[in-house]
């Protein structure tokens, strides 16, 4: 060692060391790749700044961007009993809830909300993707159920957000169940007349696309997100050919005719309150109604009284 | 016939019997007296075989090539039947059969899954997996028959909806969740039966009926034993695991209160004797069209959601 290593060798060694950056000050757009400061993603809602991807939101976050002023009451669902098949892959189902429990503080992949939304009263249900995949098990389909049942006491429209693999592989043929039982429910708020619309976020697939998430009477979904029906990669191994571009994202589900419409996050809110208002002839607040400007009076028309 | 693993000490006695058959043209006693004696052991071999089958060896009887599927029950049960075709909007999926016809003498809508019997017709059938245009017609039929107050008999027997592109593209979700909201719908008796493999989406589609019965060596799951392996273990091989932990089989789902009755099947599974599995499946069906037979329809549609509406609740968490 001499002075020269002594000296230079740190600098060099900060020169290529990759940057130390602190965890959850920084997210990297996982489709663009560009690394974005957090307080840019909570400012846009998660939707990256460079390309307009949308990453996933977590779940009380979404509710917030969705009521009134962010403010609205959870909903405590009844318990229901866990395991019911005492499921054991390499690890005990038991455990996994548990784990999972205690990781995201949240009981099941599901949370129910009631507020207002441009001062319309709006049962909201949303899933938890960082819940087990947002996986649909019978807990996700008593949420389903109270939702349902509290829209209609409430004469309240419902919005369900799923963000979902699936069934719940775990609970077997009861979260196979699920899929009827979530379909009676939700077709109790539309035998109510009450509007049911479903917002389609990334991922919705499997057995939740094939039951409550596709008889929605307005289907909006985000950008980009994966909706489908079978994997992708099933289908893959299946036919044995690379999938088309843009495959179960919202686009190529709005080009074939399955949504209504595919809404940026940013216009959600506004998107939603408009659907709702229309649906239930009513005229959201005043605020949110931009008048048009240079309208003339109307002139009488010869002839009318 | 196909022989299952599980089944060759079975088919070894199996042809020495059809051995010794041969040889008995020439009327010796003795032999006939051996050919009794095997003949005793097989029934004991397939009897205590059958009364333990475990879970991965019952989901291999359930897809038994030569069980008989959908049609041949069809054609063995039901007079006059009338295939109906297409959803009225893009296409015939042949993965699901379906019409009208007479079983013990009063009209029935069938509609069922057919996987067919040899090449031609497993492809004709695409394997009973069906398409959108599949659960649409399924969906076209069931509205017919409640509309002309005729009841629906629902045939399930498939590995599952078709993974597709062209089945994602037309909307497989969305036909799955209205084929479903359908069964749920209707205002006329719907019994479903699971006669093979009841595979998922693609089979709750056709099957939220008012009495789902499941044959005994049936499977009826929310993914099949290999696809949850793959998910859960990481490895295909572990199937057999998978079908363990899954309680799919007919037995289980009836503890569990997801179906309602077990129907008996010949010694030995559907496929060594298909015509006694029609023939109980026929009385079993008369005996579930009978009980609901005379109620109005509306209260067979309020019994039918709330049964579905039940279930993950009270009953099932005790």
């Amino acid at each position: 060692m001499n002075w020269l290593t002594n000296y230079v060798r740190p600098k060099l060694q900060a020169l290529v060391r990759p940057k130390e950056v602190p965890e959850n000050l920084w997210k990297k757009c996982p489709s663009c790749d560009h690394l974005i400061f957090h307080r840019d993603l909570e400012k846009t809602l998660n939707v990256c700044q460079h390309c307009g991807h949308h990453l996933r939101l977590p779940v009380q976050k979404r509710l917030e961007m969705l009521f009134d002023d962010g403010k609205y009451q959870r909903i405590e669902l009844p318990k229901i009993a866990d395991d019911p098949l005492k499921f054991r892959d390499q690890k005990r189902y038991a455990d996994r809830l548990r784990d999972t429990r205690a990781k995201t503080g949240e009981h099941d992949a599901i949370a129910v909300a009631h507020g207002r939304m441009g001062g319309i009263n709006v049962v909201v249900a949303a899933f938890n993707f960082e819940f087990q995949g947002g996986s649909m098990g019978m807990a996700v389909g008593e949420g389903i159920v109270a939702a349902a049942e509290l829209a209609v006491l409430q004469d309240s429209p419902l919005i369900v957000i799923p963000a979902s693999g699936g069934a719940r592989m775990q609970e077997g043929i009861l979260s196979l169940m699920q899929m009827a039982r979530t379909t009676v429910a939700v077709d109790r708020v539309k035998e109510k007349r009450l509007p049911y619309v479903v917002l389609l976020t990334d991922p919705t697939t499997g057995g939740v696309s094939a039951s409550f998430a596709m008889l929605g009477d307005i289907a909006i979904a985000e950008p980009g997100a994966v909706i489908g029906f079978a994997g992708a990669r099933v289908i893959e191994s299946t036919i044995r050919e690379k999938l088309p571009e843009g495959f179960q994202r919202s686009e190529y589900l709005l080009d074939k005719g399955m949504v209504d419409m595919v809404v940026p996050r940013a216009e959600l809110r506004a998107t939603l309150i408009r659907v709702l208002s229309l649906l239930r002839n009513r005229s959201p607040a005043a605020d949110l109604l931009a008048l048009p400007l240079d309208i003339p009076d109307p002139v009488p028309e010869e002839g009318t009284v | 016939m196909h022989i299952l693993d599980f089944e060759k000490p079975i088919a070894e006695l199996e042809g020495k019997i059809e051995e010794l058959r041969h040889l008995t043209d020439g009327g010796d006693v003795n032999i006939a007296d051996e050919v009794g004696r095997l003949q005793a052991k097989v029934d004991k071999l397939l009897r205590s075989t059958y009364a333990k089958l475990t879970p991965w060896q019952k989901t291999l009887v359930a897809r038994h090539p030569e069980r008989p599927h959908a049609l041949d029950y069809v054609r063995a049960l039901i007079e006059d039947f009338t295939p109906l075709a297409g959803d009225r909007s893009f296409g015939e999926d042949r993965a699901i059969v379906g019409g009208l016809g007479r079983f013990r003498g009063a009209s029935v809508m069938v509609i069922g899954n057919e996987k067919g019997s040899d090449t031609e017709s497993r492809l004709k059938h695409n394997f009973g997996m069906a398409k959108p245009e599949g659960y649409r017609k399924a969906r076209r039929l069931m509205e017919m028959a409640a509309h002309f107050g005729v009841p629906v008999l629902t045939l399930v027997d498939t590995a599952g909806a078709y993974p597709g592109v062209d089945a994602e593209a037309r909307g497989q979700a969305e036909a799955i969740a209205r084929s479903i909201e359908t069964c749920l719908d209707i205002r006329v008796p719907m019994v479903s039966v699971i006669i093979g493999e009841g595979g998922s989406g693609g089979a709750i589609a056709l099957a939220a009926a008012n009495t789902v019965l499941m044959l005994e060596h049936a499977i009826y799951s929310v993914i099949s034993p290999e696809g949850c392996a793959s998910i859960l273990w990481r490895t295909s091989d572990a199937a057999k695991d998978a079908a363990e932990a899954l309680k799919l089989t007919a037995q289980d789902l009836h503890k569990l209160g997801v179906i309602d009755a077990v129907v008996p099947e010949p010694l030995g599974g559907a496929h060594r004797n298909p015509d006694l599995a029609i023939q109980t499946l026929s009385t079993a069906l008369d005996s579930a069209f009978r009980e609901l037979s005379g109620t109005d329809g509306g209260v067979l549609r309020a019994r039918r959601r709330e049964k579905f509406l039940d279930m993950g609740r009270a009953g099932l968490a005790a």
